[in-house]
């Protein structure tokens, strides 16, 4: 059934989030801190552990992969909401603070890809799944 | 009629907010085949769109949430809400491989750290360049600079003022829309096209809703290891800006 994997995907989302909250307590901070990441981490456990036993069917899958085909509309209604004219009128000092964050955070990425194992570009994406991101 | 149709797309928001979003979606897909040659992929244009309404709406109706503050689009907000695009990002988890994230586990940590520091650190001389030469505005403009939400979390336990709290959430509010935006434009030149990179760039930014629009309309696949380390940003954002960064500060300017 679809609704177990939708299911599966709200039981590891309220985990996770759940133990972001407590970390943030237990750590005294005022924020969740990486509850997204741990039930991330929890749905990659959880269903490799379920196909292992053969109990995960394809429709229970569609529960998953229909939220994960809705993650690109969702981040544009995400960017219509945005308080874009805050960010706008925030001056010199915001813009420039803003600007120079991100140009800092670039030029460190390449430095820290080459730590450790040399990464593999992921292949191209072929027609199929061309098809599935747009 | 248009009472009807109005109040008809006001109480079914969310509905509207699909329809919406699919028909910029198609618009989107369009122009980037007619117009940029498939250049620019269709989900970067449809979140450049996304800001500019965003934009609009928030002259229109002067709130805090874009298009969304503008009642018949009231559903965007809820799509676009936290609780969604959280549960999404989630969902594009399915189907990582494991192995991956471990490979990547070690750079990832790293780019948390260094990231809040580089952006607290920039985020800090840029306020003192303007004229916020105390500890306080430094280390809360400092932390906009991280994020948006860093930035008033900062300066709300240390007691800056409400002026510079402005600064530092407009300061991260950039930071997420130049993120979302250069994304996909910057990717070749940083090498932006592996699992582990991308851990490194979700990791540096941090922001979120950055990295979560920027990476989408670089490559999907490269979702869940940008998310993965931009959400634990925040919250080391907020735990170590207004502690070990600020003190620093205070130690450096008094």
């Amino acid at each position: 059934m679809v609704i177990i994997g939708v299911a599966l995907l709200a039981g590891c989302y309220l985990a996770g989030m759940l133990i972001g909250d407590l970390l943030g307590i237990g750590l005294g901070v005022d924020a969740n801190v990486g509850g997204v990441g741990f039930a991330m981490v929890l749905l990659v456990l959880v269903a490799d552990r379920l196909r292992r036993r053969g109990v995960l069917p394809p429709v229970t899958e569609q529960g998953v992969l229909f939220w994960s085909a809705m993650y690109i509309p969702i981040v544009v209604a995400m960017a219509a909401s945005q308080n874009v004219v805050s960010a706008v009128s925030g001056g010199p000092a915001a813009l420039v603070a803003g600007v120079l964050a991100v140009l800092a955070g670039l030029a460190l990425v390449p430095v820290l890809a080459r730590i450790g194992e040399r990464p593999e570009p992921l292949p191209p994406l072929t027609d199929e799944e061309k098809e599935q991101v747009a | 009629m248009m009472d009807t149709v109005t109040a008809l797309l006001e109480k079914n928001g969310l509905v509207f907010a699909f329809l919406v979003v699919g028909a910029l979606m198609v618009v989107s897909n369009y122009a980037s085949a007619k117009l940029t040659r498939g250049r620019l992929q269709g989900s970067a244009i449809a979140i450049i769109v996304g800001l500019l309404l965003a934009y609009l709406g928030g002259r229109y109706a002067g709130g805090e949430q874009g298009l969304a503050d503008v009642a018949v689009f009231a559903g965007l907000g809820v799509m676009g809400g936290a609780m969604l695009r959280d549960f999404a990002i989630v969902s594009t988890a399915y189907g990582v491989d494991l192995a991956e994230i471990k490979k990547g586990g070690a750079t990832g940590v790293l780019s948390i750290v260094l990231g809040v520091f580089v952006s607290a650190i920039v985020g800090a001389g840029v306020a003192a360049a303007f004229g916020y030469t105390d500890a306080v505005s430094m280390a809360t403009i400092g932390g906009g600079a991280a994020t948006y939400i860093v930035g008033p979390v900062t300066g709300t336990a240390l007691g800056a003022s409400s002026e510079v709290i402005a600064l530092s959430v407009a300061a991260g509010l950039i930071k997420a829309v130049i993120v979302m935006v250069g994304t996909p434009l910057l990717a070749p030149l940083i090498g932006l096209n592996n699992s582990k990179s991308a851990m490194a760039y979700g990791g540096l930014m941090g922001t979120t809703s950055g990295v979560a629009g920027g990476l989408a309309a670089t490559d999907k696949r490269l979702v869940p290891y940008g998310a993965m380390t931009a959400t634990f940003y925040t919250g080391m954002g907020c735990l170590l800006v207004p502690s070990v960064f600020y003190f620093v500060l205070r130690g450096i300017f008094g």
